[in-house]
């Protein structure tokens, strides 16, 4: 599913990526994990297709609507609400029953009441709770998630769990963190950057 | 196609429900353009002829369309909610043509008031001067998108518009000078239309490359 050879990433004169060989299979789940700046979030961008390699080759089988995203922005407009911001990532996304599953994954993210305020009045975790409600919106078959657990309390946190694991069975990972601890029992392989 | 049309228009109802929301452009691009007028209207020596004041009709139309040009792109920039655009399986030039079409209502709400002021402050404005008008408004808005986009990714953004821009505007200065002051305006006009069908289809083209990291 994804497969890369000798990948690279530079900007400008700083490698950030530098000959990398991966292979993850589908249905599996790799955990990334290293220092701040060792080039975990750059390979994430890299297999969303947010960067373009400088080096080497990347070859990512799911097509683009398949992918779900959530990086360390939640990507939402600040002055639309939490409805008017999944329901226009949603219709982007062509989403069947739309309006259905929008309200699902606000409920099960504890979300709902807030569904009709703007996003700039939501808290950090909040914000990070509805950039996951995005990200699992077009029910993506390649998940990349950038410290997925950022920001989240524990009653967020414990619900990412559950949510991780139920979809486990029917989607890739591509998962970095600097918890590889709490996602070890999901993981089929480890990357560790910067060691 | 329709698909194409149909996130063409959800992104620019995207938009135009921001600026509701948030009222950051169409407001300063008002102001300004109202402020230059009563500027030139003092600035020009009594008696001057009309023909300056055209001139500087263009040159208040230029430059308010520069400012909302320049904020063109803010909600995209501060929270890189472009990558959000980018991920979406939309063809990522719909994200130009969305956004030029809101640019472009932004700025014909800054003219209907722009031309009744001018109106007002110099003289009154003819067919051909608001035909050059319209014909320049989709110019600018098709490369001034494209250049807005590309000013984003650079760390001098707000300087580098405006040098970017500028220079690509002179052909439609002299188009809609001529336009608003030539005996014969048809050919300043079928200028401004060639302008703009040659930029608007190197814009469509590029905008890809443009926000490709």
């Amino acid at each position: 599913m994804i497969r890369a050879r000798g990948l690279g990433r530079a900007f400008g004169a700083k490698r950030v990526v530098h000959d990398l060989d991966l292979d993850v299979p589908h249905g599996g789940f790799l955990l990334v994990t290293g220092p701040n700046g060792s080039g975990k979030t750059t390979l994430l961008r890299l297999v969303a297709g947010l960067l373009v390699p400088t080096a080497g080759e990347l070859h990512v089988e799911t097509p683009r609507e398949r992918v779900g995203f959530v990086g360390h922005e939640p990507l939402v407009y600040r002055e639309l609400t939490a409805l008017e911001n999944l329901d226009l990532y949603g219709r982007l996304y062509r989403v069947p029953e739309r309006r259905e599953r929008i309200g699902m994954l606000l409920e099960r993210f504890g979300l709902w009441d807030a569904r009709n305020q703007r996003a700039d009045s939501f808290s950090r975790g909040m914000l990070q709770r509805l950039s996951l409600c995005r990200g699992l919106l077009h029910d993506p078959d390649l998940l990349v998630l950038d410290e997925p657990f950022s920001a989240l309390d524990e009653e967020g946190a414990a619900l990412l769990d559950r949510e991780l694991a139920e979809l486990r069975p029917h989607a890739t990972f591509l998962v970095a963190t600097h918890d590889p601890d709490r996602l070890m029992p999901l993981a089929t392989d480890r990357l560790a950057f910067g060691t | 196609m329709s698909r194409y049309l149909s996130d063409v228009a959800v992104l620019a109802r995207k938009d135009l429900r921001l600026e509701l929301r948030a009222r950051n452009t169409v407001p300063a691009m008002l102001l300004f353009v109202v402020a230059a007028l009563v500027v030139f209207h003092f600035a020009l020596p009594e008696g001057s002829s009309d023909l300056a004041a055209k001139g500087l009709l263009w040159v208040a139309i230029v430059f308010t369309a520069l400012l909302g040009l320049t904020r063109a792109f803010v909600a995209e920039r501060e929270q890189r909610l472009i990558d959000g655009l980018l991920l979406a399986p939309c063809d990522r030039s719909a994200i130009w043509l969305a956004k030029s079409l809101s640019v472009l209502g932004f700025l014909v709400v800054a003219e209907l008031v722009a031309l009744p002021a001018f109106a007002l402050f110099f003289s009154g404005i003819d067919g051909a001067t608001v035909a050059g008008v319209a014909l320049a408004d989709l110019g600018i808005c098709a490369v001034g998108t494209v250049l807005a986009a590309m000013a984003v990714a650079g760390r001098a953004r707000e300087l580098l518009l405006p040098l970017l821009f500028l220079p690509l505007a002179i052909p439609i200065v002299i188009g809609g000078v001529g336009a608003s002051v030539a005996a014969e305006p048809a050919r300043y006009l079928g200028f401004l239309a060639l302008y703009d069908a040659v930029f608007a289809i190197i814009s469509w083209a590029s905008f890809e490359y443009v926000v490709t990291e």
